[in-house]
C-alpha cells in the first residue's frame, strides 16, 4: 500500500500461508454430506446425546456445529474489529437495520434461502449505517441518539413488512420469524456455504488488510496522510460486518447477533490489550462459545442454542473479568487492598517520627494519645493503628512508668530497628521529594507537600539515589528540617 | 413495490378510504375497542416521550434500549415464580431487572478497562438472552409470545382482563397500569423540573448548588424502568426505544427550550397514535410498527423542513451567508495567547 509502514514481508507470507492452510481445512469439513435433519430426539439419555454430538456420527449435529463454529469465528473477528473502535453499538443497529432488507429480498424471491435475501439485507444494514453519518454531519444530534433512531426505524419498517408478509398467502409458511429469534435446526446447506463464504471474507479482510485496517482504525488522521482510503475502508468493514451479521441471524436472531460481536471481542481486550492477539483471542473465544453452546443445547431436550451460546460467551467474559491473573478484579481487590494496608501503615509509622522528631529525639517512646493528635484520629482508631504496627513488627508497646498517678497507665509505642528504617525511609522521600519539587521544578514551597504525601509511598531506592545525586546529597528540606541519612536509619533505636 | 406482480395478493393494498378511516367507527362496539388502542397509543407515546426528553439530553438513549431489553429476565422469573401474569409482581420483577440491567452496566463501565459502549451492549443482550432461555424453558404455558416481546402487540390491549377495584370497573390492565404511569410521569416532571433541568445540562452546577445528583439520576432511571415495563406489553423491547428518542429529536427541530420539546410531545404523540393507527389498518400490519412509521415520518419531515437546524434552513442560510463566518476562520487559525 504505501512505504511508511515497514513490515516484515516473509513473516506476513508465513501468516497467510498457514491462515489458508486454516481456511482449507475449514472449506475440507464441508465434503461432508449436509442434508437438515430434526437435530435430536428427546427419547434419548443425556449420555447417548452427548456421545452422538461428541463423536459427530449425526449430519445434522455436524451440520450445526459447523454453521455455530463458522458463526462464532466470524462475529468474534469482526467483534474486535469494531470494540476497538468503539462502534459496538454499531453492530447492534446494524443487526436491527438490516430486517427491512431481508422482508425485501424474501419478496423479491419468494423463497427464504435465497441470496436475493443476503443482498437485501447488505443493501438496508448499509444504508442505515450510512444514515447514521449523515444525520451526524447534516444535525446536532448526538451518536448515541442517532443510533437510537435509526435502529428502531429500521426496525419497524422491517417489523411492518414482516407482519405484512405473514398475512399474506404464500408468507405464512415461510420460516421467515426466524431472523427475529434464530433457530439452529432449520439450517440449509446453502446457509452454510453462505456462511462459509462470509467466514472466507472476513478472513480475507482481517489477513490482506490487517495493517491498513490497523491504521485506519486507531490513527485515521495519519491514515488519511500517508494516503489510506480511509472512508473506504470504513465502508467496507461495514460490508463485512453485514455479512457476518446477516449469516448470523438465523442462528441467533436480531438481538442476540450484536452479543456475539461484542462479549467475545470485550473478554479478549480484558486479556490483551496488542491488536494481533485481541483478534485471534476474540475469534477463538466466539468459536469456543459456540461450540459449547451447541453442545449444551443438544444435551438439553427444548434448549434454544442462540441464548445458550450468548450466555456460554457472558460466563467466559465473567470468568475473565474476575479471574485474570493480572488484568481480573479479584486480583486487583487483593493488591489494592495490600497496597492501602501499606500506606496506613507508613503513614502512622511518619507520624511517630515527626512526633518523636518534635521533642528532638530525647525520648524513644510516644504516647497513644500524642499519636491520635498527630493524625487527627480518634483514640480508638490510634490504637488499631499501633496494634497493626506491633503485627508487622515495626514497634513494642509498653506501660509508661514515669507517672504512677495515673491510674490506667498511658501506653508508650517505641519503634523497633525495622519500624525506624521505614520510618526514616519515608520521611526521606517525602522531604526529598519536595526539594527536588522546589529547587528543580521550581515550585512555591507551600505547594509541594501534597504531591509529596503521595509519591512517598512509590519512591523506589533506585529513584532516591539519583535525586539525592541531582540535589547534590542535602540535609535540609525547603521547611528547614532534617532529611534522615541513611546514617541515621543504619544507626537504629534503642527500643 | 412493483417486484410483487406475480403474487395473488398486492404487498401493498389499495388505499380504500372508506374502510381505513370510517370502518374501525362504525359501530359502538368497534369505536370501544379501537378507542382503547388509540388512547393506548397515546399514552405510551406521551410518557415515553416526555422521560425521553430527559434521557436524550443525559446522552442515555441506549441506556433506554438496554433497559428495555434487561427488564425481559425479571418478567419471566415474576412468572415463573408467581405461576400467573399477576400485575404487580411482573411490574416488580420487571423494574428490578431492568434498574439491575442500569447498575450492571455503571458498574462495568466504572470498573472494567471496558469502553462504555462495550459494557451497555455486553450487559443488556446477556440479560436478554438470559429472558429468552427462561420464557423458552418455562414459558410453555405462561402465554408469553417470544415475538410479542420484540414488537409488541397493541391491537390485543383490550382483550386484556379488566383490572377492578372495589367493584369499580376500571378497564383494560395495561391501558389502565399506562395511564397511571403517564400520570406519575407528568406529576414527577412538573413537581421536580427545576432539579431534572439542572442535572441534566449542567452536572457540576447541580453539584455546587447542592442538590443530590445521584438520586435524581436514580430516580430518572426508575421512572424510565416504570414506562418501559408498562410500554412494552404493547409496543414491545425494540419499538419502545423510538417512542423515548423520536418526540424530543423532533421537536428539536422546531423548539430548542425545553418546556417547548416537553409540551410537543402532546400533539406528537396524537399524530403517532392515530396516524399508525390508520396506517396499519389500510396495510394490514403491526400497529405499534406502523406508529414508528409515522414517527419516522415526522422526524424525517423535521429534519428536512424543520426550522431550527434542519436542511432547508441549513441550505437558505449558507445561501444567504455565502463567505465562511468569522467563527469558522478562527477555527481555522487559532489565535495564539
Amino acid at each position: 500500500m504505501n512505504g511508511t509502514i515497514h513490515f516484515k514481508k516473509s513473516m506476513r507470507r508465513n501468516i497467510q500461508i498457514k491462515r489458508i492452510g486454516m481456511a482449507w481445512v475449514i472449506l475440507s469439513l464441508f465434503t461432508f454430506p449436509l442434508h437438515g435433519e430434526q437435530i435430536s430426539a428427546p427419547s434419548d439419555s443425556l449420555l447417548e446425546r452427548g456421545y452422538r454430538f461428541l463423536t459427530l456420527s449425526d449430519e445434522s449435529v455436524r451440520m450445526v456445529l459447523l454453521g455455530t463454529i463458522l458463526m462464532g469465528l466470524s462475529c468474534g473477528i469482526m467483534g474486535s474489529l469494531i470494540v476497538t473502535r468503539r462502534l459496538s453499538l454499531f453492530g447492534d443497529t446494524l443487526s436491527h437495520a438490516v430486517l427491512p432488507g431481508v422482508a425485501v429480498g424474501f419478496l423479491w424471491s419468494h423463497s427464504k434461502d435465497s441470496w436475493a435475501i443476503l443482498a437485501g439485507a447488505t443493501l438496508a444494514g448499509f444504508l442505515g449505517v450510512a444514515l447514521i453519518s449523515l444525520l451526524k454531519k447534516t444535525s446536532r444530534i448526538r451518536q448515541d441518539s442517532a443510533l437510537g433512531l435509526v435502529l428502531s426505524g429500521f426496525y419497524a419498517l422491517g417489523i411492518c413488512m414482516l407482519t405484512r408478509i405473514q398475512k399474506m398467502e404464500f408468507g405464512n409458511q415461510s420460516g421467515i420469524d426466524k431472523y427475529l429469534f434464530g433457530q439452529v435446526v432449520g439450517l440449509s446447506s446453502t446457509d452454510l456455504w453462505t456462511m462459509a463464504f462470509s467466514f472466507l471474507l472476513i478472513l480475507a479482510l482481517s489477513i490482506f488488510l490487517y495493517k491498513e485496517m490497523l491504521v485506519a482504525g486507531f490513527d485515521p488522521e495519519y491514515a488519511r496522510s500517508i494516503g489510506l482510503p480511509v472512508d473506504f475502508l470504513q465502508y467496507l468493514l461495514w460490508l463485512i460486518l453485514a455479512f457476518a451479521v446477516i449469516t448470523s441471524l438465523q442462528i441467533v436472531g436480531v438481538v442476540l447477533v450484536s452479543a456475539l460481536l461484542v462479549i467475545p471481542a470485550a473478554t479478549a481486550t480484558l486479556i490483551t490489550d496488542r491488536m494481533r492477539p485481541i483478534l485471534i483471542w476474540s475469534g477463538l473465544l466466539g468459536c469456543m462459545a459456540a461450540a459449547t453452546g451447541a453442545f449444551v443445547s443438544f444435551l438439553g431436550s427444548q434448549l434454544p442454542t442462540g441464548p445458550i451460546i450468548v450466555l456460554v460467551s457472558a460466563s467466559f467474559f465473567l470468568s475473565v473479568l474476575f479471574f485474570h491473573p493480572r488484568n481480573g478484579l479479584l486480583f486487583k481487590w487483593f493488591s489494592s487492598h495490600n497496597r492501602n494496608h501499606r500506606i496506613a501503615l507508613e503513614n502512622t509509622l511518619k507520624a511517630v517520627y515527626q512526633e518523636l522528631e518534635s521533642i528532638d529525639f530525647q525520648q524513644d517512646s510516644i504516647s497513644v494519645g500524642q499519636l491520635a493528635k498527630r493524625r487527627r484520629a480518634s483514640m480508638p482508631q490510634a490504637h488499631r493503628e499501633v496494634s497493626a504496627l506491633v503485627e508487622k513488627q515495626h514497634a513494642t508497646l509498653h506501660a509508661d512508668q514515669s507517672d504512677s498517678s495515673a491510674s490506667p497507665k498511658p501506653v508508650l509505642i517505641s519503634l523497633t530497628p525495622k519500624g525506624w528504617g521505614t520510618a526514616c525511609r519515608i520521611v526521606r522521600n517525602h522531604r526529598l521529594w519536595e526539594l527536588y519539587l522546589t529547587n528543580e521544578a521550581r515550585y512555591a514551597p507551600d505547594h509541594v507537600h501534597d504531591d509529596a504525601e503521595k509519591i512517598e509511598h512509590v519512591l523506589g531506592e533506585e529513584t532516591v539515589r539519583r535525586i539525592e545525586r541531582i540535589l547534590s546529597n542535602p540535609r535540609k528540606d525547603p521547611h528547614g528540617k532534617l532529611i534522615p541519612s541513611q546514617r541515621d536509619i543504619d544507626r537504629g533505636f534503642i527500643s | 413495490m412493483s417486484k410483487n406482480k406475480q403474487a395473488e395478493e398486492p404487498f401493498i393494498p389499495d388505499f380504500d378510504a372508506v374502510d381505513t378511516f370510517l370502518t374501525p367507527w362504525a359501530t359502538q362496539a368497534e369505536t370501544a375497542w379501537n378507542g382503547q388502542i388509540v388512547t393506548m397509543g397515546v399514552l405510551v407515546s406521551l410518557a415515553c416521550g416526555l422521560i425521553g426528553s430527559f434521557i436524550v439530553v443525559r446522552k442515555l438513549a441506549l441506556m433506554g434500549d438496554a433497559i428495555s431489553h434487561g427488564i425481559l429476565p425479571g418478567l419471566a422469573l415474576a412468572f415463573i415464580i408467581m405461576q400467573s401474569r399477576a400485575l404487580f409482581p411482573m411490574f416488580f420483577g420487571a423494574c428490578l431487572a431492568g434498574l439491575l440491567c442500569s447498575l450492571c452496566i455503571e458498574w462495568l463501565q466504572k470498573k472494567s478497562i471496558l469502553k462504555p459502549d462495550a459494557a451497555l451492549g455486553l450487559t443488556f443482550t446477556t440479560f436478554f438472552a438470559f429472558g429468552v432461555l427462561l420464557i423458552s424453558l418455562y414459558g410453555g404455558n405462561a402465554h408469553i409470545d417470544p415475538e410479542c416481546l420484540l414488537y409488541g402487540e397493541i391491537g390485543l390491549i383490550p382483550l386484556a382482563e379488566n383490572l377492578s377495584i372495589a367493584g369499580i370497573q376500571l378497564g383494560s390492565r395495561p391501558l389502565v397500569s399506562m395511564l397511571v404511569v403517564t400520570v406519575l410521569v407528568i406529576v414527577s416532571i412538573i413537581v421536580f423540573y427545576k432539579q431534572l433541568l439542572v442535572t441534566s445540562f449542567d452536572y457540576t452546577l447541580a453539584k455546587t448548588l447542592g442538590l443530590p445528583v445521584t438520586l435524581i439520576h436514580y430516580g430518572l432511571m426508575l421512572l424510565l424502568a416504570l414506562t418501559i415495563v408498562s410500554a412494552f406489553e404493547a409496543v414491545g423491547v425494540i419499538l419502545v426505544i423510538s417512542m423515548l428518542i423520536f418526540p424530543s429529536v423532533t421537536a428539536s427541530f422546531f423548539f430548542t427550550r425545553m418546556p417547548a420539546i416537553l409540551v410537543s410531545s402532546l400533539p406528537l404523540s396524537f399524530v403517532y397514535s392515530i396516524g399508525g393507527f390508520f396506517l396499519a389498518r389500510w396495510l394490514d400490519c403491526s400497529i405499534a410498527g406502523a406508529m414508528v412509521l409515522v414517527a419516522s415520518l415526522c422526524f424525517g419531515l423535521g429534519w428536512v423542513f424543520g426550522p431550527k437546524g434542519g436542511l432547508t434552513w441549513q441550505l437558505l442560510h449558507r445561501l444567504k451567508h455565502p463567505h465562511p463566518s468569522i467563527i469558522e476562520r478562527t477555527d481555522q487559525y487559532p489565535i495564539k495567547e
